[in-house]
């Protein structure tokens, strides 16, 4: 699962329309803007291809084993369907809503138009034939998330840009104990990743953990 | 067919905060040990090497020292008239599978329980009468009390090197600790950690309003320390990553740094790992166990025959294998007759975010439960009168490391995606913190632990049941150290707050805590109880249970170190009266 962070993710398990759908999607839900880079650059889709491919999206670790009624919502996930097999039954059947309403893909609307795709996926006033909409916008709105603040070896997050963001330092110095009595004074470092480490990015002190560079003031904010 | 295997003297199943405790224990009184664990061996250097423990995804998902749920799940409901359905995927708690179980993943917060939690049910009737207890309410008197326990929250708090502040040393208030605690024969093994910025502005707030903040007591440790069993455990470098997960330091107290190593050295004890335990085998007059029976990596069948038989599991498979071997009658909810299954509960929670505009709290620097409380509103800490719920909650603040996916927070109002939600999330992470309202859990009739009818294991086997939905007095009394905790962030003039309470039904999808207890309560009278104060099995005299499942209601504080006390005392017990002279002890 490990990748490097400039090379281009080959994409195994989604094909390429379901990755310019979630490329579009993810560029609703967290878009790009004057903070920074969004969902899309940071490699979302990818994380989720990886995701699908992983224990995971086949819930290799999770109960699989029937009946399946219909719980209520208080009763947790109890679809037959698998991570892997609900993206590609819902990006299939959220794009014929979107043929029948707008005449275009997903991909293709515009934003304002998208983001009331998402709405009715979220809400589940958009009905999917084989599987519940709000289910799969779970899923996406999650995955998302992931993708944009897990460390960068699952392939999303790509050069730290969620961690950079919020500033958060990501695998953490072991001199934590001397700034106890800073208070109120924003640490701010460039972030290490796991990633960072495996590729020998960063210097390490004799536990193995990151010695941090600590941003200027410019850099700050 | 089973293969025989030759007997031992106790044999213990699981190896977590109990097993590991109750195995030394036992090898160290001369008694050929066998512990058996369904999951697989740990070992922390290897295992929990830097720098993959500072993984969020991994250790929110798919660790496999979480329970491996495609092998055995449990199925829940919320009350009796619902069909139960299987939890397909982790969510409100987090069981352990693995060498160490479940406090692999602790966060370390190490609490006595008030002596009012050993005897909640009474106190209460004496204080307030009898209609301070809701109707359909069994929570009930533990059947020991805090003073016989003290010696071994003592022992434990030794093993586990917590860091601390005494309160209450022999009845003497002390400056600084948690005047509502029991009073404890000497000071915590470890001193108190600094309190963080978040901390210091909680306890300053509380000060004002006339409460007495401390530090929480911890087992991240806060020095290098040496426990009794001659294990080195390194201190706590406050990185963050704590909470479900492992720790790369050894910092961390858990049974993989402070008993297992020890353990591994010990020639009368084996622990046998990925040999999951099916049943307890009864001789025909079913008053004796005879030992287990377990399945090994390869699905092999074996019979472990033993003269004692330890369960030291999780609260869920205690009791799960109670009664698939029939020990203990199962509770009838209907009748309100039987013990096994009786009194499950959980713990409640609140919590009161505060959002500023000119602050850094850092909140990636955490270690363990580090934090600041205040014990006002626990227990029996305040006067009910006038009120309309009995028990309580304790209110802190803790880091454990603000960890981007799971703690980027965003005022209430906040869209949860597009750009006003990344806009307040790259405002707010670092200017944000929360005041927890950890509440008790009282045990009600509908609440109970069975056998599913309908879904099974992988070997199968019945899954257990859970039916399970907040009371009333849950509810209330949340919503009300809630407002308490309200106050005191509005001391700290917050530009925003949120506010969550216990309300509605309870939902087994969002992550609250490991902490399910009970199921096979101790108690002093086997009508209501299924074991006795030893955590001997009323009905078959060579089974002890312990854990959690114990627990004939929940404290609000986190369960942990009553647990592995509960293992001291037993082991104590066992090692002083019941070798002598085996046979019921109560």
């Amino acid at each position: 699962m490990q990748e490097s962070a400039e090379a281009p993710h080959v994409f195994n398990y989604l094909t390429q329309p379901e990755v310019r759908f979630l490329d579009a999607a993810a560029a609703r839900l967290i878009p790009a803007d004057d903070l920074g880079p969004g969902g899309k650059e940071a490699g979302v889709s990818a994380y989720i291809d990886n995701q699908l491919n992983s224990v995971w999206g086949s819930h290799g670790r999770n109960y699989r084993s029937g009946p399946w009624p219909e719980g209520t919502p208080y009763q947790g996930f109890q679809s037959r369907l698998t991570p892997r097999e609900i993206y590609r039954a819902a990006i299939r059947e959220t794009n014929v809503h979107c043929l029948k309403q707008y005449q275009k893909a997903f991909e293709f609307l515009g934003p304002r138009e998208q983001d009331d795709v998402l709405k009715g996926l979220e809400s589940g006033t958009i009905e999917l034939s084989s599987v519940s909409s709000k289910l799969f916008f779970g899923l996406l709105i999650r995955n998302t998330m992931e993708g944009f603040f897990a460390d960068p070896i699952y392939g999303g997050n790509r050069d730290k840009v969620g961690w950079k963001l919020i500033g958060f330092p990501g695998v953490p110095p072991s001199n934590y104990n001397d700034l106890i009595d800073e208070h109120n004074v924003p640490y701010r470092v460039e972030p290490v990743s796991i990633l960072d480490i495996r590729q020998g990015k960063v210097q390490l002190d004799a536990q193995g953990l990151p010695k941090h560079v600590r941003l200027k003031d410019a850099e700050q904010e | 067919m089973a293969t025989k295997l030759k007997p031992v003297d106790a044999v213990i199943v699981g190896t977590g905060v109990v097993g590991s405790i109750m195995a030394k224990e036992l090898a160290d009184a001369g008694l050929k040990v066998v512990a058996l664990e369904r999951g697989r061996m740990i070992d922390p250097q290897h295992d929990f090497a830097v720098p993959s423990t500072y993984d969020e995804l991994k250790f929110d998902r798919f660790s496999d020292i979480f329970q491996d749920l495609s092998r055995e799940t449990l199925t829940f409901r919320n009350s009796p008239g619902e069909r139960a359905l299987p939890m397909r995927e982790m969510g409100s708690f987090k069981p352990g599978e693995a060498v160490g179980g479940t406090a692999l993943h602790w966060s370390t917060h190490a609490r006595r329980f008030l002596p009012w939690d050993f005897e909640a049910r009474s106190r209460t009737v004496e204080r307030y009468g009898k209609g301070m207890i809701p109707e359909n309410c069994t929570s009930q008197d533990w059947g020991i009390t805090y003073e016989e326990l003290e010696p071994y929250y003592d022992q434990f708090e030794h093993l586990y090197g917590v860091g601390g502040k005494a309160g209450n040393l022999d009845g003497v208030i002390q400056e600084g600790g948690n005047p509502f605690e029991g009073p404890r024969s000497r000071e915590y093994p470890n001193p108190p950690s600094p309190m963080s910025y978040a901390g210091t502005m909680f306890a300053t707030a509380c000060a004002e309003l006339g409460y007495k903040p401390h530090v929480n007591p911890i087992a991240a440790q806060t020095q290098a320390y040496t426990n009794p069993y001659k294990l080195m455990l390194g201190q706590c470098i406050r990185g963050g990553f704590c909470t479900s997960h492992a720790c790369s330091q050894g910092a961390k107290a858990n049974p993989s740094t402070t008993v297992i190593p020890a353990l591994l050295k010990q020639e009368n004890c084996e622990i046998r790992p990925l040999s999951n335990v099916i049943r307890v085998n009864l001789d025909s007059d079913r008053k004796r166990a005879t030992g287990v029976t377990y399945l090994d990596a390869s699905g092999r069948e074996f019979e472990q025959p033993a003269d004692i038989v330890v369960l030291g599991a999780y609260t869920f498979n205690n009791v799960r294998l109670m009664l698939l071997s029939g020990i203990g009658a199962p509770y009838d909810p209907v009748a309100n007759r039987g013990v096994v299954g009786r009194n499950y509960s959980y713990q409640s929670h609140g919590r009161v975010t505060m959002f500023f505009e000119e602050k850094a709290f850092n909140p990636f620097m955490g270690g363990g439960a580090r934090g600041t409380a205040i014990d006002e509103f626990n227990g029996d800490n305040f006067d009910h009168s006038g009120l309309d719920f009995f028990g309580g909650a304790y209110v802190n603040v803790a880091s454990a490391g603000a960890l981007p996916i799971r703690s980027t927070t965003v005022p209430a109002g906040t869209p949860k995606w597009g750009s006003e939600w990344k806009r307040a999330a790259a405002h707010y992470y670092q200017r944000n913190f929360s005041i927890r309202v950890g509440g008790g859990c009282q045990s009600y009739r509908q609440n109970y632990l069975d056998l599913d009818p309908t879904y099974r294991d992988a070997n199968g086997l019945p899954l257990l049941r859970m039916t399970f939905d907040w009371g009333e007095n849950e509810r209330k009394s949340i919503d009300w150290v809630t407002g308490k905790a309200e106050e005191i962030a509005k001391a700290m003039n917050p530009s925003r707050m949120n506010t969550s309470g216990q309300h509605g039904h309870y939902d087994i999808v969002p992550y609250q805590s490991t902490h399910n207890i009970g199921g096979a309560a101790m108690g002093a009278d086997p009508a209501t109880s299924a074991v006795n104060k030893y955590l001997q099995s009323w009905d078959v005299s060579n089974v002890f249970v312990i854990g959690g499942s114990a627990f004939p209601q929940n404290a609000a504080y986190p369960p942990t170190q009553t647990i592995g006390t509960l293992a001291c005392w037993a082991a104590d017990n066992i090692r002083g009266t019941y070798l002598k002279r085996p046979g019921p002890m109560a």
